[in-house]
């Protein structure tokens, strides 16, 4: 089940390992993604670091941690094909997967209910 | 693609030439080095004078300027440009000056008059903005923007003050000043706006520590609004240890009304292309002089003009704690003239009511426009004004829609998508140069455009139709550019 930020990140577990994107509001608010800056694998990142950047043919938005934790590996497609984002925010195209991570911080973050309602509110 | 732009390479005959020369009379170089040779004789245009001044002529008309047509571009403040300034700009003295010539023996004596011209204008943008002294040199707003981050970075190194290394910039800031910041080697952290439009003095307090090297504000900001805490932002910034940049890109509405150096400001830059009238966006290349309190100046970059006792103007390079070149010579020099031209010509009373103006335009294209796009800080407004096209979004018309339309019906777009704080955002700033019959024809244009995205939306979504080549796959081209052919 995914876990949802007010800056629009999901972060999903797959066993200890957190997998993180942007939602598909975010997405559909930022237009065609036509660049993506991913981390570099092994940096350490604390909740609310900004760890990647995702910029549109509207706009350059910074990426946050939705959780602290250590790189672990890259969406490196998305440098040839960041429009997997677009067609696929919420799935195939996840940004990248982070280990080392504190459960605790995923279970303060926002379920999919709650973040539509923080959404209708925004 | 139509004729009108057909590329100069696509046109005329092989063999066909704008004038004839006599044949060779001297012998072939032929000893050139083989491998120095090109394979191919090189391909170019091969017309006649007559088709190669039609074709520049055709483009020339595709143009699109101030000097044509209203150019409403937010955060631009494309004002229009006297010609006066072009020409004192190309006077024989001026234009024929070697940069160089001033650091040559007895060139000092050679190069007074532009020595004073940029002491001169120096002094009076001092003057006008409350600062001790400016630097001419930077040559762009982001570079004016960046050597006053590095100033602020040579203040705390001095001070042996070295764990400031945050710089806080409000999410109603200019795009360029967190890249400005980092470039200096500063971290940033957003301060947000609060539900008026200005910062949120609460969080900018819980911002604030030992870690705080100062504050970047647009002031007046990006939602076109004069944030009435600047005071207070600039006195808790300081009572923090930090200090205050004001980004001058908005200058033009508060010019002669306020000195940003009054409101506690520690260091600005302003843009001499958009407040002094200066050409840019295609019309020549910028400044953005920075002005700095007292306790900057010794940190102030080189060189500097400054006026000996007898009245001349030398050169000044002897400044230990400066942070030294960041240009070449002295700024863009021709610029800097332009602007001290501008700012004679109009005088102390003259650039107050630039700013009368320009505030009074924007505000009239607000209220006439309020009720058909929605206006999401509804207050006052300074020198442009931040409309949403939330309203034409539920009929799936789109800010981009409404801008493209706009070039159909001879108006250049406005700013789109900026602020980012504001969803489906145009920024319109009209500037003091327009008159009130530009901008109802501009006003009207947009409240047909809002009925049509009611009745019609296809119209809207198909435009723009009057130019050579409708929309250009943005997508694409920021993709995969193909920068090389």
């Amino acid at each position: 089940m995914k876990r949802y930020t007010k800056d629009h990140e999901w972060v999903e577990l797959e066993g200890d390992i957190a997998v993180v994107g942007i939602s598909e509001h975010a997405a559909g608010e930022l237009g065609d993604i036509t660049f993506v800056e991913l981390p570099a694998v092994g940096n350490d990142v604390i909740l609310g670091d900004p760890i990647a950047v995702v910029e549109s043919v509207k706009a350059a938005s910074d990426v946050y941690a939705p959780i602290s934790g250590t790189v672990k590996e890259i969406h490196s497609e998305l440098e040839e094909d960041p429009g997997i984002i677009n067609t696929s925010s919420e799935g195939d195209g996840w940004i990248c997967k982070l280990d080392n991570i504190d459960i605790a911080e995923f279970e303060d973050l926002m379920d999919k209910k709650a973040y539509d309602e923080f959404l209708k509110e925004d | 693609m139509g004729r009108d732009v057909e590329l100069i390479f696509d046109k005329g005959a092989p063999g066909r030439r704008g004038s004839s020369l006599p044949a060779m009379d001297v012998p072939k170089a032929d000893d050139f080095p083989e491998e120095l040779r090109r394979g191919a004789p090189p391909r170019l245009p091969e017309v006649s004078e007559l088709e190669a001044v039609r074709h520049f002529t055709r483009l020339s008309r595709l143009n699109f300027g101030v000097d044509s047509h209203f150019y409403p571009l937010g955060s631009c403040t494309m004002k229009y440009n006297p010609k006066f300034h072009e020409k004192i700009a190309s006077l024989y003295g001026f234009a024929a000056l070697h940069p160089l010539l001033p650091q040559l023996r007895r060139g000092g004596a050679l190069t007074q008059g532009a020595l004073a011209v940029i002491y001169e204008t120096e002094r009076l943008l001092s003057a006008i903005l409350g600062f001790e002294q400016f630097t001419m040199q930077p040559l762009a707003g982001a570079h004016g923007e960046l050597t006053g981050v590095m100033l602020i970075a040579a203040y705390h190194k001095d001070r042996g003050d070295k764990d400031r290394k945050v710089m806080l910039i409000p999410d109603a800031a200019h795009g360029t000043n967190p890249a400005s910041a980092a470039m200096a080697g500063f971290d940033t952290k957003i301060v947000p706006t609060d539900n008026d439009g200005n910062v949120d003095l609460e969080v900018l307090k819980s911002l604030l520590g030992p870690e705080t090297a100062g504050i970047m504000l647009t002031c007046p900001n990006t939602l076109g609004l004069f944030d009435p805490n600047t005071k207070e932002v600039c006195a808790l910034v300081k009572e923090a240890g930090g200090l205050s940049y004001c980004d001058g890109a908005n200058l033009n509405a508060i010019i002669g009304r306020v000195r940003p150096g009054d409101l506690g400001f520690d260091v600005m830059h302003v843009n001499l292309h958009k407040t002094f009238s200066t050409p840019h966006g295609g019309g020549g290349p910028g400044a953005g002089p920075v002005g700095v309190a007292e306790h900057l100046v010794p940190f102030l970059p080189i060189s500097r003009v400054v006026k000996r006792q007898d009245g001349t103007y030398t050169l000044q390079y002897n400044y230990p704690k400066s942070i030294g070149y960041i240009a070449p010579f002295y700024g863009n020099f021709a610029v800097i003239l332009r602007a001290y031209a501008y700012l004679l010509t109009l005088g102390r009373k003259g650039l107050v009511r630039v700013g009368e103006n320009a505030v009074l335009n924007a505000n009239y294209i607000r209220a006439r426009l309020a009720g058909k796009y929605e206006v999401p800080y509804d207050r006052f407004c300074t020198h442009e004004c931040v409309i949403s096209a939330s309203k034409q979004a539920k009929q799936d018309v789109h800010a981009l829609d409404i801008a493209k339309a706009l070039i159909d019906r001879g108006f250049h777009p406005p700013t789109m998508y900026f602020p980012l704080i504001v969803k489906e955002a145009l920024m319109i700033e009209p500037t003091e140069t327009e008159s009130k019959e530009e901008l109802d024809e501009f006003i009207n244009a947009m409240l047909e455009i809002a009925e049509t995205a009611e009745t019609d939306q296809d119209a809207l979504k198909n435009a723009p139709v009057t130019t050579p080549v409708s929309r250009l796959d943005e997508t694409l081209a920021a993709r995969k550019p193909r920068v090389a052919e």
